[in-house]
């Protein structure tokens, strides 16, 4: 493996070939707001929250730094007014669907976005798929998935599999950045298997 | 659909999780929906987990989860087809199947839906019934189409 010179707001950044532009500058101690990443996953570069501004021969361009390599001779600005404007708006859209989230009201504050710009449509999940993707890549279990697609696509447990396996994992839960999933998982086990809910102590 | 047919068809690709798709189109074209108990023998079959079929299943169009009709009737409200008169074609199966686009009827007959474009502007307004093309609609016309299906 290579290793790869690069700027990062400024400052000279090592970092080796194959390395993504947010691994590299969260090495550097340069943070940049996440909501589907997770070091366990495979990058999913779903939110876009990451974007930042890359320079290369001589141009620059909004890239999605969780799925963007590093290079040679990059100059990477992690805020920037325009990188700034577009966080603010991906999190005002956001908000419009999780207005609750703890995680988005922080961010929100920080990149000043206002929560009520926009309607409210209320579904809670901002299609992250942190749980999915946990489900599937680290528990193998896939009792969580995706349906629909677009606009109604929507987070799901399948209840058959959510019977055997959910009940001692509920690992996905800290990962939601909204609390959607919790949500969309009492309303499964109430549904599919009301008989689980006697035996265990009420800690929900 | 029993699942010893869906265990044909599944042969025929050779249990390939790969053909996925191919199976379930199959299974669309024959049963015209996709059935639990087929889904599932499908998911055990080929060792794809449920929530990967349910999603595919939910993401093409192509695919329904409840019972379709034996024919399923497509209207065009493209632009060309909306401009020469698509919604009175539109109206008179509304009105000859008592159908409204998205439903099906209950001996399980029509199916019909309003697609935005099949690709034959030039023959406007136009109606799909099963992969038959109709064009240069008129009201009566359709009525006449839709008596010949059985």
């Amino acid at each position: 493996m290579s290793e790869v010179l690069l700027q990062i707001d400024g400052n000279e950044v090592r970092a080796t070939e194959g390395m993504t532009i947010l691994e590299a500058a969260r090495e550097a101690g340069v943070s940049i707001p996440t909501l589907c990443h997770h070091e366990k996953l495979e990058a999913h570069g779903g939110c876009r929250l990451c974007m930042v501004e890359v320079e290369e021969r001589g141009r620059s361009k909004l890239v999605v730094s969780c799925i963007y390599p590093v290079a040679n001779d990059q100059a990477v600005t992690t805020r920037s007014e325009q990188v700034d404007r577009i966080r603010k708006m991906i999190l005002e859209l956001l908000l419009a669907h999780a207005p609750d989230s703890e995680t988005l009201l922080e961010l929100g504050r920080e990149y000043g976005a206002d929560k009520d710009r926009f309607d409210k449509q209320a579904s809670f999940c901002i299609n992250c798929g942190l749980c999915v993707r946990y489900c599937a890549e680290v528990k193998k279990a896939d009792a969580v998935g995706f349906l629909d697609r677009g606009t109604r696509r929507d987070i799901a447990f399948i209840p058959e599999i959510a019977a055997r396996e959910c009940w001692q994992c509920k690992e996905c839960f800290p990962l939601c950045p909204t609390s959607a999933l919790q949500a969309a998982y009492m309303l499964v086990s109430s549904l599919a298997f009301p008989e689980a809910r006697h035996q265990a102590p009420s800690e929900c | 659909m029993d699942s010893e047919r869906v265990d044909q068809i599944i042969e025929e690709y050779q249990c390939e999780a790969s053909a996925l798709i191919q199976i379930l189109l199959r299974i669309q074209e024959e049963a015209h929906w996709l059935s639990r108990n087929a889904l599932e023998r499908v998911s055990e079959r080929l060792g794809v987990s449920m929530t990967r079929i349910m999603h595919i299943a939910t993401f093409y169009k192509a695919f329904s989860l409840v019972p379709k009709g034996r024919h399923e009737v497509h209207i065009c409200v493209g632009t060309a087809c909306h401009v020469r008169g698509a919604e009175r074609v539109l109206d008179s199966v509304e009105e000859a199947t008592g159908l409204k686009p998205g439903e099906t009827d209950l001996d399980l007959k029509f199916s019909l839906e309003t697609v935005n474009c099949v690709g034959c502007c030039a023959l406007g307004p136009v109606m799909q019934v099963d992969k038959k093309t109709y064009g240069k609609l008129s009201a009566g016309e359709t009525i006449n189409v839709l008596q010949s299906y059985e």
